[in-house]
């Protein structure tokens, strides 16, 4: 079993060793009381009813000593903490930024380039990323095991953090602020890249040869790019929320029992105020993509969910 | 009471009068002191059967039993009851009431229509709180804003019925320091005090200090959903962060309150099952006034990655370790009692060393927590739920266990089955780690708190920890069964049967209205187990 999560960033081992450090120390003192306790209570145990006990009210001496160890170590834990939390939170001048935006329950990443993401953070290995951050409505916190960082993200003001990723790979984001009901589906993906790599991403010379595309391609595309398919299957079965299989022309139950056809108009709705039209037997959890999908990219997503029979 | 003369009176046990009026008009601290445990208990039932809801919901990944609001409803009413319905109150309102007065050597409280009064509020506030259930709030129970602000459950009511609760506990608190002030019997000086009493004095005065804080909090809060003043909501020109402050504020000293009285009753239990005075008395009796002073300030460490200046958790940091010391000098203390001592085994006894067993694992990891490079890693993770679990159910509640089954005989007047009591003790004890244990290894590994569901890398130990929560839910059944028996089957309890020096202990089981039939005076202190002359 892996105690910690992999070591991806220049961070992580840093924040290990606080962690290793600490838990010597506790793991030291924790086997002492433990040991005392079991071999007095096993040791002293009471054998007859008028056993004598001797009148020991405390030691001077001892207290002196069990006060000043702990003092000690735990200033020491207190200054390695800090030596490295201020490290983490130190960026590089170079670093590249990265703009993060929090939403009910989405991540939005905006590059230096243009670029917009939803869900996927691209990076490049080796190069110190600073990450922007903030939130259009509730607290969010930005959390990457692998990478050992997180900070929140507040309304009305910019937070930050920065990392190196040392090793190419996905690795897994979570959101650690609690914000409603689709808190725990508030998950997102880091991918490091080879600066190579990164740069041919970077330039997007994959989305040029994408464009010539035909629709229902382009929103195949997009179901995974933008994330619905965490939540949206294409084969019939029922995930967080409803397949899109055999969505397009067929009727759809809303939770107040009334039935509408999905057509485009329907679609189009369900995906920038996706709370309007419930559909029976699903919760409140999809985001609202207003803003962040463009009417095009609707278009294309339509096109595609026509071509689910 | 009113119809009996004071020589009656002193001699009728105070559980003598049926009914429930006579209960709920009674002013007898011991009487209130009962309500209180029914009712705790009864809200610390509903919360725990929440909490198995939780872990069985937790049991897969995937949806197994409730979808994610649920969910969340569910943590929301089983942290919210448990912290403000079960735990603040808990020891203090409960065996505080009984024993103060019997330790001391009074006859009551010093405002003992004030006492019942606070009682009466209790009621209160739960009753809004359950009331608030009708459309019940998803906000955990801390209410972070901006959340709590736009979310469309009912907020209101439950923080209104949590600002109520908060004037009984100021009263109460304030109650039992004029009571340890003023009500002692001659001869009773500080430091003859059982430290129970030492303990509930600095928790009274956190309830009084901190409590108003919360309050205020809440009232901002309701008001800014009411009226749309923007307090917090940055939407609305307010600070998220200045919300954590407030609620901070109050919320770490209350973690004491709900902790210090349960170091109490570990000081009374552990001297009188291994029949030596307490281990380095006046260093115990200063730790909780220590820590009660220290914890006003060191409110942030719960906010090291909310957004805080870094300066801010640099000093926040620092002061957290400062009051880890006096809560290790205890935990040393209550050790070296045993030295030698004549070590009895009874269930209280079991309880007691399980407190300071658990109680260390979870002081030990608060340390993780505290350290800023390794908090930015864990804060908000499973590793911050089992560390409060640690505390709060290794803690607070294993004292709490202790002190239902080493005064139950002097409560009720009945004794229980020991072994059946041990056998529940087992149960407890090992289910709580196997629930609680695998929760470190998930936060180190990664899974954040307040999920309704998780990545399937976290499923074996999330197995593992429901497992567990049925194996504590047992042992606390078995535990309630044995001791409801023992109100009906059980043996008369004799006045001392563990050979306590406590005042409360020299009174007939159970104690008569007016505790003693005359004043004690008082020559000695509580501890001098082993004492020669004596
Ligand atoms: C967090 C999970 C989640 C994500 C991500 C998500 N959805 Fe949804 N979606 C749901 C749920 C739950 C419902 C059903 C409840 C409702 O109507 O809001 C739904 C309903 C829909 C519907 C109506 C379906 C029907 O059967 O009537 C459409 C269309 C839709 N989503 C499109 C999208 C698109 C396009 C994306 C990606 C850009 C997306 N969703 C991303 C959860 C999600
Ligand atoms: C009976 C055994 C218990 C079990 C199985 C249990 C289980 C749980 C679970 C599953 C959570 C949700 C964690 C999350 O999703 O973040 C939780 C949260 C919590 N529990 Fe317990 N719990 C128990 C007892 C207690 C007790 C005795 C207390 C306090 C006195 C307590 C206080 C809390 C608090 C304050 C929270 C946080 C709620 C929140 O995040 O808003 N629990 N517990
Ligand atoms: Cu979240
Ligand atoms: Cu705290």
């Amino acid at each position: 079993m892996n105690w910690v999560p992999e070591v991806a960033s220049n961070l992580a081992s840093k924040v290990d060793a606080v962690i290793w450090f600490i838990t010597v120390i506790s793991l030291v003192f924790f086997i002492l009381i433990s040991i005392f306790l079991v071999y007095f209570a096993i040791r002293y145990r009471r054998r007859q009813e008028n056993e004598e006990t001797p009148y020991i009210t405390g030691s001077h001496v001892l207290e002196t000593i069990w006060t000043i160890i702990p003092s000690i170590l735990l200033i020491v834990i207190f200054v390695y903490g800090f030596v490295v939390y201020k490290d983490m939170r130190t960026p590089p001048e170079d670093s590249l930024e990265v703009t993060v935006i929090g939403r009910q329950w989405l991540w939005q990443f905006k590059y230096n380039n243009g670029k917009t993401t939803l869900n996927e953070l691209y990076i490049p290995e080796g190069r110190p990323i600073k990450l922007v951050m903030t939130s259009e409505d509730v607290l969010h916190s930005f959390f990457v095991p692998a990478f050992r960082v997180k900070q929140d993200l507040v309304g009305g003001m910019y937070t930050y953090l920065w990392f190196t990723p040392t090793k190419t790979g996905t690795y897994e984001l979570y959101c650690t602020e609690y914000c409603g009901t689709g808190h725990s589906t508030m998950l997102g993906k880091v991918i490091v890249m080879s600066p190579q790599e990164y740069e041919k991403w970077e330039k997007g010379e994959e989305e040029k040869a994408v464009a010539s595309l035909p629709p229902a391609e382009l929103g195949k595309q997009l179901y995974t790019q933008r994330g619905c398919n965490a939540c949206h299957s294409i084969d019939g079965s029922s995930l967080v929320g409803p397949t899109w299989k055999g969505l397009y022309g067929h009727e759809v139950v809303l939770q107040d029992g009334t039935k509408v056809t999905a057509d485009e108009n329907y679609i189009r709705e369900a995906i920038l105020e996706p709370q309007a039209k419930m559909v029976k037997g699903f919760g409140p959890v999809m985001p609202s993509f207003k803003g962040v999908i463009s009417d095009d990219e609707i278009s294309d997503l339509i096109a595609y969910i026509k071509t689910l029979k | 009471m009113a119809n009996h003369t004071i020589a009656e009176t002193i001699t009728i046990p105070y559980l003598e009068e049926k009914g429930l009026l006579s209960w709920l008009t009674s002013t007898d601290h011991k009487r209130i002191s009962i309500m209180y445990l029914l009712s705790i208990s009864t809200f610390f039932v509903l919360a725990g059967i929440s909490a198995l809801l939780l872990r069985f919901e937790l049991l897969m990944p995937g949806k197994t039993i409730v979808d994610a609001h649920t969910y969340n409803v569910l943590f929301t009413f089983h942290g919210a009851v448990m912290v403000f319905l079960f735990i603040v109150p808990g020891l203090a309102a409960s065996f505080g009431n009984f024993l103060i007065p019997l330790m001391i050597g009074a006859r009551d409280v010093a405002f003992p229509r004030l006492n019942l009064m606070s009682y009466w509020i209790y009621l209160l506030g739960a009753l809004i709180i359950l009331i608030s259930l009708s459309k019940p709030a998803d906000t955990g129970w801390t209410f972070y804003t901006p959340y709590s602000i736009r979310t469309g459950t009912d907020v209101i009511l439950l923080t209104f019925g949590i600002f109520v609760l908060g004037f009984s506990s100021i009263l109460t608190g304030l109650n039992f320091i004029v009571t340890i002030h003023k009500l002692r019997a001659p001869g009773m000086t500080w430091h003859r005090l059982p430290l129970f009493i030492w303990a509930s004095y600095a928790t009274a005065i956190l309830q009084v200090l901190a409590t108003p804080v919360i309050a205020i909090s809440l009232l901002l809060l309701i008001a800014e959903r009411v009226f749309g003043i923007g307090f917090f909501d940055p939407a609305k020109g307010g600070d998220p962060i200045l919300f954590q402050h407030f609620f901070w504020f109050y919320s770490h000293p209350a973690v004491y309150i709900m902790i210090i009285p349960a170091m109490g009753v570990i000081s009374e239990v552990i001297p009188v099952f291994s029949r030596k005075p307490i281990f380095g008395y006046k260093a115990i009796a200063y730790s909780s006034l220590a820590i009660a002073l220290i914890s006003f300030f060191v409110w942030a460490h719960h906010m090291f990655v909310s957004g805080m200046s870094e300066v801010a958790a640099t000093i926040f940091s620092f002061l957290t370790f400062l009051v880890a010391i006096p809560t290790a000098i205890k935990v040393f203390n209550w050790t070296a009692t045993l030295y030698k001592g004549s070590i009895d085994l009874k269930s209280p006894m079991l309880y007691a060393l399980s407190f300071i067993f658990l109680f260390t694992i979870g002081g030990l990891t608060g340390v993780f927590l505290g350290a800023l490079a390794a908090d930015v890693h864990l804060h908000d993770t499973y590793f911050v739920v089992a560390h409060m679990h640690y505390v709060m159910i290794g803690g607070t509640i294993m004292g709490f266990f202790a002190a239902l089954h080493f005064w139950y005989p002097k409560m009720t007047g009945k004794m229980f089955n020991e072994k059946v009591a041990k056998i529940a003790w087992a149960f407890v004890f090992i289910g709580f780690n196997v629930t609680f244990f695998p929760q470190f290894i998930l936060g180190t590994q990664g899974m954040p708190r307040r999920y309704a569901d998780y990545p399937p890398q976290f499923h074996s130990l999330n197995e593992l920890s429901s497992i567990g929560s049925w194996i504590l839910g047992i042992g606390m059944f078995v535990m309630a069964i044995n001791l409801l028996r023992g109100l009906f089957n059980g043996e008369k309890a004799p006045q001392n049967p563990f050979n306590s020096l406590s005042l409360e202990w020299q009174v007939p089981s159970p104690p008569p209205h007016e505790n003693f039939e005359e004043i004690p005076h008082v020559t000695d202190w509580t501890y001098g187990y082993g004492k020669k002359s004596a």
